[in-house]
């Protein structure tokens, strides 16, 4: 399509805004200067010509990963070329060439590169490191099995140390112990870091990580002893090629064993690494990435959503006046306005997990590691909390596009089978969940024995004071202020506190009935996860207020405040029960909190494009008809279709094998 | 030989399988009829949907079409007819997998709109494939607003014809199956003009492709609408008329006609074919929500049986997935909720029978409850089925991921009937518009139809239930529910007629209600559903342990829906916190006894393996061979030419430029 200019409604939106979109940009991207610096990045790789590629809607999946394979060649020579270093920096220049979807060379980069540096002895590094490095080796990290997910104790895979010839013997000793899923190790890899059982002197030491090659440098065929394969189509990720790892008496040198912390000497002798701490830390960084990931990927859908339903006209409001803006329904709004509103709250956690983990990181290293337990139980519960949301919201926003949300062109699809898999990546979510309780029980019970607690869970303080009564914890009366975001967090506070007591009484009683322990536990485990959710999402919200206090810009400051409201009112409202059952809110109270709600959806509304013209995608990064900028949809959605593969021929050739006979004979 | 982990499921079953499987079918004949149905066409090698999941859309496409014509031989061979006991199971056995099923619509719509003189012409020559039709309804700018429709029918007396025009982009014809590449012919739905006036949405016969050689015929622009989340069989398509002139004989005038001097004429009720709309609604139940979320139920409980992880106690052996509570949560009220709505649908079918024979007596007294319940049992089944799916994919974890568990196909399908046969929101505010209607007549004392004369017996009283048992009752259950379902109404209607004698207009009045109108729609039919579930279970015969479970599940099915909206039930103190606790209680009590008969109750729905087709749903649950020997089996495990055109390169000089 020619240059069209910005459709009315989307300008008469733009126009109508109350507050500057740029200076928003600005506080989600940590400053002017680092919006500055994305966009010039951004400029980068999109003038770039080597870069641009047909749709990939309409490539099969085989096209798919050799378009990806091809600009992740490309894109690690021009990082170089330019000398990008930093890591956001490349991650943003990463996103933009593969426009937010994974990519074959994703595991090498992003765990087999970084796991050399952490774990790899002196002579490992120069044995593996700059060969890596110039990519004559391509690694991936290979850790799951088919048989086994989160749950790394139960991994199959064994690697039996031989100390006559000194070397260990790999080997997948079962159907359920074939590596499985791990990306790029289908067809792009040639090494991978293995995750085995240890076998020495006949005695097992537990999950180790090995180097292991598996197919033939110049050739790409398989290695003898080594089986390797695609697994096959999946819901999305069509540009990885996640894989398979069968491994038959497979033998590798000793040296081949990572060993900067455990080794095992020629003799077989085991020795046992010194701390394990530090593999938390790498823990929460990738958990960190989830959340503002999660954060994204909600905006994009956000963006496409809202944009879509200020140009879309349907039915009427109003007899005889004109078909209204969709986006003017209340249903509409209250379908996308908190969804909006969940998205900046998401920015601004992942934003603080980064930040906290920074400052910690610092600590690590001069010995101070007194928050990590805290910080490591926090992000485990808010990439479940924040994954979860993002991936039910990314499917709410396409709904509200109806039939067109469904076409590919409209990106929603896309965004949604790209990021459902981080629901259980990294830790399944329910687990994940059950991790944060432990640590809330374990804080509950520090409390109940006379300790105080610090941090975000320190408001279990308070439980201690008052045991003496008999009713509720949190049924104190706290006088809930419905239009300031800092009474509303004492509101999800008392739920917090309700909710993690309730579950830690559970638990007491479930332990008094029976013996085991896990029993219990596993008994109580709907409440523990309840008491996981109400706790994240008190930080949440927490953080969100806090947020509002460092915004300089007045008019940014407001909307952002009614975001804040909207976010919390809305999430009230949803939980209702929870609420009115501590004794929170009164009945009378909840009704005001869903009215105020519906009055807050009128408020943002001039706001709404605006507020997702903030998030500043471009539209090629976007890859949507519907959520284009200058929101000529139709057009457009007429010209992408034009380009299906089912219309390369005027008339299809299974009219001639089919149709025709068909008719022939009746 | 079966997994020994589901073998052990099987041993332990507290009911007969079989008989529940009759149950659900009808009877055994109606067993006996479907098995035979599915087996024929499941060892046609035809039929097979073995590569389904490697296949692109043009291959998907291919398939849809050489089945569609194959399904005609296959039909008369088995001596099977479209009004024959067998053929409601055909569609079933072959998984949706075919081509022209708008075929079938438009043949449909010219029974139901078309006059006698039309039907005589049109019929045969669709029945025997003659011509291929399809249905062009939506346009790029329209959808379930069907007034708002754009395209344009002049007619034109000079010539006897309707000059048919597509005048704007978003008039264009957009998403009508089987379009895109096969149809020949086409329902369109136009504004009709005639000497300059305006009459409104008319339906036009339109033959868009050659019979010869299957070009577009002049004036049309068609084409497919490019690639979708699902349907990749079903060619969707677009279409663009320009000055397309059909004669006038091609108005399909049952109810209206246009005669040769331009003037129209109305004739008979419409009534009949309003009531035809509302039953495609219910009839989409079965086969395109219900199935799919059965089948979803069968492969997550039985993978969840066969997966181990973990350990519960230490030193044993890892636990099964399906003993974890948490796992039960997510999956065991889905299990509850595919029976439910399976009774719904029975209810539903029942009702509209009744209704279809009222109506031939020319009483049109049912309409308006029909259409309601049509509404919002349609948007809540959809949405709450659809869900479902989607929570038994995630629960499966990473290999639910996998095309090969079969779970995205089945997510990705049902989800589009969220939108099709009228977006939901839409369809709960009508739902919600005869619920108000129906309150305040109840109000002044005039009668109200049968599914919402409760709304007449407001009550102010409380929950009466003194311990978790109590939440067994479904007499206490139904009635909280019945409580809800009053005051979203009535609260509602209240807050409405406050907005009105405040001085807001009528229209802004009910848009600043529809969020709670949406909500009191639901619980409306949430109310019904429950009650509905209770009362089956009441009539199911007591032998067998069929009446004991599906009592579980029912309860299970109510519970659930408490527990994941406390709020509704706390508000006003209907429901004290304590009670809350009890019910809670007694919810998760529930889980534990009915995960003993999780497998057995899947077992049930009586799908095969080729049905299903899910490499962690088959009945042997050999979970892990199968999920290797598939993958082997993809196209991307022959060697792909990236590996010489970009890895080669990659590998061995690039970065030495650098």
């Amino acid at each position: 399509a020619a240059a069209m200019s910005v459709n009315a409604d989307l300008r008469r939106e733009r126009a109508a805004a109350t507050f500057q979109p740029e200076l928003l940009t600005h506080i989600l991207d940590g400053g002017p200067e680092r919006t500055r610096r994305r966009k010039e990045i951004e400029a980068l790789v999109l003038n770039d010509p080597d870069f641009q590629h047909e749709d990939l809607n309409f490539l099969s999946r085989s096209q798919r990963y050799e378009q990806a394979i091809r600009k992740s060649s490309l894109m690690v020579m021009k990082l170089r070329e330019y000398g990008i270093a930093d890591p956001e920096e490349i991650y943003w220049f990463k996103s933009f060439v593969h426009r937010g979807r994974p990519e074959p060379l994703d595991l090498h980069l992003g765990m087999f590169l970084p796991t050399l540096l952490t774990q790899a002895t002196p002579e490992q590094q120069d044995r593996f490191f700059m060969p890596a490095w110039n990519l004559e080796i391509i690694g991936t990290y290979a850790q799951t099995e088919m048989g086994h997910g989160t749950h790394l104790r139960g991994l199959e895979t064994t690697a039996t140390y031989d100390p006559s010839t000194q070397e260990f013997i790999l080997n997948s000793p079962t159907v359920t112990s074939i590596k499985w899923w791990p990306g790029g190790l289908g067809k792009t890899s040639n090494h991978a870091i293995v995750l085995a059982q240890l076998y020495t002197q006949g005695q097992c030491k537990g999950l180790h990580a090995f180097i292991v090659p598996i197919r033939q440098l110049g050739t790409h065929e398989p290695l003898p002893g080594i089986t390797v394969g695609d697994i096959g189509p999946k819901f999305g990720y069509d540009e990885m090629d996640n894989g398979y790892l069968k491994m038959d008496n497979f033998r590798i040198p000793r040296e081949n064993m990572l060993m900067k912390y455990a080794q095992v000497e020629p003799d077989g002798t085991y020795v046992k690494p010194v701390s394990d701490k530090l593999t938390y830390g790498t823990m929460v960084f990738i958990r960190s990435l989830i959340v503002g990931d999660s954060a994204r990927s909600l905006s994009r859908a956000c963006t496409i959503a809202i944009r879509y339903s200020a140009v879309r006209h349907q039915s009427e409001l109003k007899p005889g006046e004109p078909e209204p803006q969709i986006l003017d329904y209340q249903t509409q709004q209250y379908k996308l306005f908190p969804l909006l509103a969940t998205a900046y709250a998401f920015h601004f956690v992942g934003a603080y997990i980064k930040d906290t983990y920074h400052r910690i990181s610092g600590d690590i290293s001069t010995g101070d590691l007194s928050e990590l337990p805290e910080l490591h139980a926090l992000t485990a519960g808010l990439k479940a909390f924040t994954s979860w949301t993002a991936n039910a919201g990314i499917e709410e926003c396409r709904m509200a596009c109806g039939g067109h949300g469904y076409s590919r062109c409209s990106g929603i699809p896309d965004i949604y089978v790209t990021f459902t898999p981080s629901c259980t990546y990294e830790g399944e979510n329910t687990v994940m969940m059950l991790q944060t309780a432990r640590f809330l029980m374990k804080s509950y019970t520090q409390v109940t024995s006379g300790q105080q607690v610090t941090g975000m869970v320190s408001y279990l303080n308070d439980l201690s004071r008052q045991r003496i009564q008999p009713q509720h914890v949190a049924a104190r009366t706290v006088t809930v202020r419905i239009n300031d975001p800092t009474s509303l967090v004492e509101a999800y506070k008392s739920r917090a506190a309700r909710l993690v007591e309730s579950a830690a009484k559970n638990l007491q009683a479930e332990l008094n009935h029976r013996k085991s322990k896990e029993d219990a536990w596993n008994r109580t485990s709907v409440d523990l996860v309840r008491a996981s959710e109400a706790h994240c999402h008190y930080v949440i919200v927490k953080l969100f207020t806090a947020k509002l206090a460092e915004v300089s810009d007045a008019a940014v400051r407001a909307v952002l405040t009614d975001l804040c409201l909207l976010y919390a009112l809305f999430g009230i409202s949803r939980n209702a029960g929870d609420f009115l059952q501590a004794g929170i809110l009164t009945s009378a109270q909840i009704t005001q909190v869903n009215q105020h709600v519906k009055e807050l959806l009128a408020v943002i509304r001039p706001n709404a494009v605006a507020l997702v013209d903030s998030f500043d995608f471009h539209d090629v990064h976007l890859g949507s008809v519907l959520g284009r900028y200058d929101g000529n949809v139709y057009e457009n959605m007429f010209e992408w279709a034009k380009k299906s593969p089912l219309n390369k021929t005027q008339v299809h050739e299974s009219f001639h094998k089919h149709l025709k006979p068909m008719q022939a004979k009746l | 030989s079966v997994n020994p982990d589901l073998a052990s499921e099987r041993q332990t079953a507290s009911f007969s399988v079989e008989k529940l499987t009759a149950l659900l079918d009808g009877g055994t004949e109606q067993t006996r009829i479907r098995r035979a149905v599915v087996e024929a066409i499941e060892s046609d090698p035809v039929f097979s949907r073995e590569n389904q999941y490697f296949q692109t859309q043009n291959e998907r496409y291919e398939a849809a079409v050489r089945k569609a014509v194959h399904l005609q031989k296959k039909m008369h061979e088995m001596g099977w007819t479209e009004n024959g006991p067998e053929y409601k199971y055909i569609y079933r056995a072959l998984s949706g997998d075919v081509a022209f099923l708008l075929h079938r619509v438009f043949m449909r719509s010219i029974s139901v709109l078309g006059s006698d003189k039309q039907v005589a012409k049109w019929i045969p020559l669709a029945t025997q494939h003659k011509l291929i039709g399809s249905y062009a309804q939506t346009e790029l700018g329209h959808g379930t607003y069907l007034q708002g429709l754009e395209t344009t029918a002049v007619f034109d007396t000079a010539t006897q014809e309707f000059i048919l025009n597509t005048p704007k982009i978003s008039a264009m014809k957009w998403w009508p199956g089987d379009m895109g590449r096969s149809a020949t012919h086409t329902v369109v739905f136009a504004q009709l003009y005639i000497h300059g006036k305006c009459y409104g949405i008319h339906p036009f016969i339109v033959q868009i492709r050659s019979l010869q050689d299957h070009s577009l015929c002049p004036g049309i622009t068609a084409g497919d609408i490019g690639p979708k989340m699902n349907f990749e069989h079903i060619d969707n398509g677009y279409l663009l008329l320009k000055n397309v002139r059909i004669p006038r004989e091609n108005m399909l005038s049952k109810f209206c006609e246009v005669r040769p001097d331009g003037t129209y004429v109305r004739q008979g009720s419409q009534k009949i074919n309003y009531f035809t709309m509302t039953t495609v609604r219910i009839s989409l139940i079965s086969d395109e929500v219900l199935t799919p979320l059965m089948k979803a139920c069968a492969i997550a409980i039985r993978y969840s049986v066969v997966r181990r992880q973990s350990k519960l106690k230490p030193g044993e052996q890892e636990a099964k997935i399906l003993d974890y509570q948490t796992q039960q949560e997510k999956l065991l009220p889905q299990l509850a909720a595919a029976y439910a709505f399976h009774f719904i649908n029975d209810y539903l079918q029942e009702l509209f029978n009744r209704g279809y024979r009222e109506i031939q007596r020319k009483n049109f007294d049912m309409l308006p409850e029909l259409h309601a319940l049509s509404s919002g049992f349609k948007a809540v089944i959809t949405q709450h089925c659809t869900a479902g799916v989607e929570i038994c994919l995630r629960a499966c974890g990473g290999h639910g991921y996998s095309l090969l568990s079969g779970l995205p196909s089945l997510y990705t399908k049902i989800l589009a009937s969220c939108i099709y046969e009228g977006e939901n929101t839409i369809l709960l505010l009508q739902t919600a518009r005869f619920l108000i209607k129906c309150f305040m007549a109840a109000s002044a004392g005039q009668p109200v139809p049968p599914s919402v004369t409760y709304l007449a017996a407001v009550k102010h009283g409380k929950c009466p239930a003194k311990n978790k048992l109590d939440f067994l009752n479904p007499d206490i259950y139904t009635e909280a529910y019945q409580h809800v379902a009053v005051r979203l109404t009535s609260n509602t209607a209240a807050k409405l007629q406050d907005l009105i004698q405040s001085g807001v207009k009528k229209h802004d009045a009910w848009n600043q209600c529809t969020v709670q109108l949406v909500q009191a729609a639901k619980a409306h039919c949430h109310y019904i559903a429950v009650k509905n579930f209770a009362e089956t279970v009441e009539k199911l015969e007591t032998k067998a342990g069929i009446q004991k479970i599906m009592k579980h599940l029912c309860d299970l099915f109510a519970l659930h829906g408490i527990f994941s909206n406390t709020g509704a039930f706390l508000h006003d103190g209907y429901t004290s916190a304590a009670q809350m606790d009890m019910a809670t209680a007694s919810y998760l009590d529930l889980l534990a006894v009915i995960r003993k008969d999780a497998v057995p109750l899947v077992d049930a729905f009586d799908f095969t393996d080729k049905s299903l087709n899910s490499a962690l749903g088959s009945y042997d649950g050999q979970v892990y061979q199968r999920l290797y020997e598939w993958a082997q089996k993809s196209p991307t495990n022959q060697m792909s030419p990236a590996y010489e055109r970009y890895l080669k390169p990659l590998l061995h000089n690039t970065l030495s430029k650098l």
